[in-house]
C-alpha cells in the first residue's frame, strides 16, 4: 500500500463541478502518473469548500496551498512545480485585497467569512463532559465575574459589547439586565427562551445539544448581575436530546459547585430548573413563554410593563435566547472591545443561521454581523440546488420577508433587515428558487400563522384567516385585482392592531412577496397562470407527440391512471383525471412533458 | 467530586484537563492513538450517527488501533450527515461526511492505517475563535 507524502484535494461541490473540476481531477491524476509519483501524491475530490466564487479551488496538503480559478490545463504545472519540486505556482495562489498571493490558506480571508462565537465548541467538544468544556475556558468568564468585578462592571462590560437579543427582536442585552438589575424585589429570575419555533430554524437546538453549559454559564452570570438566584430553562418538549444533554449538564455543574450556594466561594448563589413547552410558536414572545411556564395559558399580555419589571410570578425576570446567552462567556473573557470590533455599526459581534431550502450546502453557519446574503448564499451556502436560479430568501421565519437578488449585496444587520421589509428573527433562512411559486410561499406561512395564533386579540385571530382565505382564493385562479389591494390594507391593519409580536409581524411574508414579487400576483389574478408552475389549479401537464418516444415510464409512474398510450407511439394525459402531481414531469427523459 | 470553590480551583483544573487532552493527543504513544469525533446532534443521530459511532468503536477494538472514539454537538454540515472528524497523529484534522459502514470501513482501512484519503472529504470553511 502507498504511503502518500501529498495530497491534492479537487473541490467536488456542484459549482466547482460545473466549471470543469472534475476534468482537473482527471488532468491531475494523469500528470501525477506521468511524473511517476502515483504513490507519492494522491488526488481525491472534496465536498465544497465554500468559495465558489473563486472556484475551482485545489489545495494541497499538508502545506494548505490554495489554489484558485484553476483550469484543466494548468494540471501539468501543479504537478510539475508543486508536487515536484515543491514550489507553488505563483499565479494561481490565492491573492489577498493588496493583491499578494497567500500561499497558507489558514491565513485567508475567507476563513474570516465564517467565525464560531455562539458556536465555538459545537461539534469541538463532548457535550455531555463538563472538563472539555472547562479545558477550553468554561465557567472562566463565572469565575472572572464573581472574583474581580462588581456586577455593575459586568452589566457596563455587556452594554459595551453591543450584543444584542439573538431571539429575533435584537433589544440590547446589558440594557434588559440593567433594568432587571434596577428592579427591587425579594425574587428575581433569568430565563432562557429556548422556545425555537420558526420553520426550518434549529439554531438553539445545536447549541443546547453542542454545547450546554455555555448557556449555564451565561445564565449564572445574569443571575449575578441582576440579582437573580433561580434560573429557568423553557424549552420545548419535541427536543429530547437537547433536553437530556441540558439535564446532565446542569447535574455536572452542580457536582463541582459551579450551580449551588455560594459558587467560587462567593455569597453567589444560583441554581437551574427546566421547564418544558408544549411547542405553541406565540410562546417564543416572551410575555407568553411566562404565562405558560406559570402554568396559565400560553397567551401574551401588554407591554409595558416589561418582563424585566414584572415577569414570572411577577417579579422582574430577564428573558434572554439561547445563542444570546451563548456569546455572554466570550464577552467577559476576550472582553467588549473583542465582540464590538465584529459586524456592523448597530450590530455587533456574529450572528448563527440555519440555511434551508433550495441550497446546496444545508447546514448551520455563524458570520460576521454585515456579512452579505450574497456570500452567505453563493459561497459559504455553495449556491442553489441543481444549477437552478436564485429567486429568493426567507430570513426571520414567519415573522420575517421574502428578499430578492437586490438585496444579496445587503450587509445583513438588524437594521438592513428591517429596512428590506423581512427582519433578522432568530436565523432561520430559507432558500428559493425558480421553481418556488411566491404566493403559495406567502400562503405557506399565513397557515402556520393561522395555527398557531393563540386567538385571544381579534385582528391575529380573523385577519389572519382572512388573509389565508385571499390567498388561497388567488393559488387556485379565483382572485381578482382588488383582491391584491384587498391584502394590503388587510396588512396594514394587521400589523397596526395587534397585541403581540405574532399578529405584528404575521403580514409581513404577504407584504414582501407583494412589494417583491408583484408580478407574479398579477399573473394569478389576470391570466390566471402560476408562472412557477406550482398552483395546482392552475397547471395543466402535456406531452409533446413529436418528443415522445413511448418509452412508457410515465405511464407506469402515474399513480392516477391518467396516461395512455401504446409502447413506442406518442402518449397522452387525460387531464380530467391528472392529479398534477408532476411525477411524468420529473420521470420523462426526453423532455417531453410540458407545464402550462 | 470535588468542588469548584475559587478560580485557582478552576485554573488548576483546566490546566489538568489541558495537559490530559494533551497527553491523549500526542501522548506516549502519539505514533498510535487515533482521535474519531462523531457529529451527535439530532440531524446526526437521525441519520446514522449512533451507528457509526458504535461500528467505528467495535472496529477499532477488533482491528487493534489505538483510538479515541468520543461525540461531539453539531458540526454544521447538515446536508452530509452522518459526519465524523478524524485525527490521525502528525496530521491536521479531516472531515468526512456522508458516513455510512462502507464508507467508515474504507475509512479505516484507507485513510487511518494507510494515510491515503477517500473521497467525500469536507472542507473545513469557519473559525472559531481561539481560546
Amino acid at each position: 500500500m502507498a504511503d502518500y507524502k501529498m495530497h491534492l484535494l479537487v473541490c467536488g461541490g456542484t459549482g466547482c463541478k460545473a466549471s470543469e473540476s472534475e476534468q482537473i481531477k482527471e488532468n491531475l491524476l494523469a500528470e501525477v502518473e506521468r511524473n511517476g509519483l502515483s504513490g507519492e501524491v494522491q488526488v481525491v475530490m472534496t465536498g465544497c469548500f465554500g468559495f465558489c466564487e473563486k472556484g475551482p479551488i485545489v489545495k494541497v496538503l499538508p502545506d494548505n496551498t490554495f489554489y484558485v480559478q484553476v483550469k484543466p490545463e494548468d494540471a501539468g504545472r501543479i504537478v510539475s512545480e508543486h508536487a515536484l519540486k515543491g514550489r507553488p505556482v505563483e499565479d494561481l495562489l490565492y491573492r489577498d485585497e493588496h493583491d499578494l498571493p497567500i500561499s497558507d490558506s489558514k491565513h485567508m480571508e475567507f476563513y474570516k467569512k465564517q467565525v464560531r462565537i455562539a458556536l465555538r465548541n459545537c461539534g469541538f467538544i463532548n457535550p455531555e463532559n463538563i472538563d472539555e468544556y472547562i479545558a477550553r475556558d468554561g465557567y472562566a468568564a463565572l469565575a472572572k465575574c464573581l472574583s474581580e468585578m462588581t456586577p455593575e462592571e459586568v452589566v457596563k462590560e455587556i452594554k459595551l459589547s453591543g450584543l444584542r437579543g439573538r431571539g429575533g427582536g435584537g433589544f440590547p442585552t446589558g440594557l434588559k439586565w440593567e433594568i432587571t438589575a434596577r428592579s427591587v424585589a425579594d425574587q428575581k429570575y433569568v430565563v432562557c427562551n429556548a422556545d425555537e419555533g420558526d420553520p426550518g430554524a434549529f439554531m438553539d437546538r445545536s447549541i443546547l445539544e453542542g454545547d450546554p453549559h455555555s448557556v449555564i454559564e451565561a445564565m449564572a452570570i445574569c443571575g449575578y448581575c441582576t440579582g437573580s438566584t433561580k434560573g429557568l430553562v423553557y424549552i420545548r418538549a419535541e427536543y429530547p436530546l437537547a433536553i437530556q444533554r441540558l439535564k446532565t449538564a446542569i447535574k455536572q455543574a452542580r457536582e463541582y459547585g459551579l450551580l449551588g450556594q455560594e459558587i467560587f466561594g462567593s455569597s453567589f448563589s444560583f441554581d437551574i430548573s427546566l421547564r418544558y413547552g408544549a411547542g405553541a410558536f406565540v410562546c417564543g414572545e416572551e410575555t407568553a413563554l411566562i404565562h405558560s411556564m406559570e402554568g396559565l395559558r400560553g397567551e401574551p399580555t401588554f407591554k409595558p410593563p416589561f418582563p424585566s419589571e414584572s415577569g414570572y410570578l411577577g417579579k422582574p425576570t430577564t428573558v434572554n435566547n439561547v445563542e444570546t446567552f451563548a456569546s455572554v462567556p466570550v464577552i467577559i473573557n476576550k472582553g467588549a472591545s473583542f465582540f464590538n470590533n465584529i459586524g456592523t455599526e448597530k450590530s455587533k459581534g456574529t450572528k448563527v443561521f440555519a440555511l434551508a431550502g433550495k441550497i446546496n450546502n444545508v447546514g448551520l453557519i455563524e458570520v460576521p454581523m454585515g456579512t452579505t446574503l450574497r456570500e452567505v448564499i453563493f459561497d459559504i451556502g455553495g449556491g442553489i440546488k441543481g444549477g437552478k436560479k436564485f429567486k429568493a430568501v426567507q430570513t426571520g421565519g414567519p415573522s420575517g420577508g421574502c428578499l430578492t437578488n437586490s438585496f444579496l449585496d445587503t450587509p445583513i444587520d438588524y437594521d438592513n433587515l428591517i429596512s428590506a421589509g423581512s427582519m433578522m428573527g432568530s436565523g432561520g433562512m430559507i432558500v428559493m428558487d425558480e421553481d418556488d411559486c411566491m404566493v403559495s410561499i406567502a400562503k405557506f406561512y399565513l397557515e402556520f400563522t393561522l395555527d398557531e395564533s393563540c386567538g385571544k386579540c381579534t385582528p391575529c385571530r380573523i385577519g389572519n384567516k382572512r388573509l389565508f382565505e385571499i390567498l388561497d382564493k388567488i393559488t387556485k385562479g379565483l382572485g381578482t385585482e382588488e383582491d391584491l389591494s384587498r391584502l394590503r390594507s388587510l396588512c396594514k391593519v394587521i400589523k397596526d392592531t395587534s397585541l403581540c409580536g405574532l399578529g405584528q409581524t404575521s403580514p409581513n411574508p404577504v407584504l414582501s412577496t407583494l412589494d417583491n414579487f408583484y408580478d407574479e400576483y398579477l399573473a394569478h389574478v389576470k391570466d390566471h397562470k402560476c408562472p412557477a408552475g406550482q398552483c395546482k389549479s392552475l397547471v395543466r401537464y402535456n406531452i409533446d407527440s413529436e418528443k415522445c418516444t413511448g418509452c412508457t415510464l410515465c405511464f407506469r409512474n402515474c399513480p392516477v391512471g391518467a396516461i395512455t398510450g401504446e409502447k413506442r407511439s406518442a402518449h397522452f394525459i387525460d387531464n380530467s383525471i391528472c392529479i398534477k402531481c408532476g411525477v411524468c414531469y420529473d420521470k420523462c427523459k426526453f423532455d417531453a412533458v410540458s407545464v402550462s | 467530586m470535588e468542588k469548584i470553590k475559587s478560580l485557582d480551583d478552576l485554573k488548576k483544573l483546566r490546566e489538568g484537563m489541558q495537559a490530559k487532552i494533551k497527553l491523549r493527543e500526542s501522548g506516549n504513544n502519539a505514533e498510535n492513538i487515533v482521535r474519531v469525533k462523531v457529529s451527535m446532534s439530532t440531524c446526526g443521530i437521525a441519520s446514522g450517527a449512533k451507528e457509526i459511532m458504535n461500528f467505528m468503536m467495535d472496529e477499532m477494538e477488533r482491528q487493534a488501533i489505538e483510538a479515541v472514539v468520543t461525540q461531539t454537538g453539531c458540526m454544521g454540515y447538515c446536508y452530509a450527515e452522518p459526519t465524523i472528524e478524524v485525527t490521525v497523529p502528525g496530521h491536521d484534522p479531516i472531515v468526512f461526511g456522508d458516513v455510512d459502514k462502507v464508507r467508515a470501513s474504507e475509512i479505516i482501512e484507507k485513510y487511518i492505517i494507510h494515510n491515503e484519503l477517500v473521497e467525500g472529504i469536507l472542507p473545513v470553511n469557519y473559525r472559531s475563535i481561539d481560546i
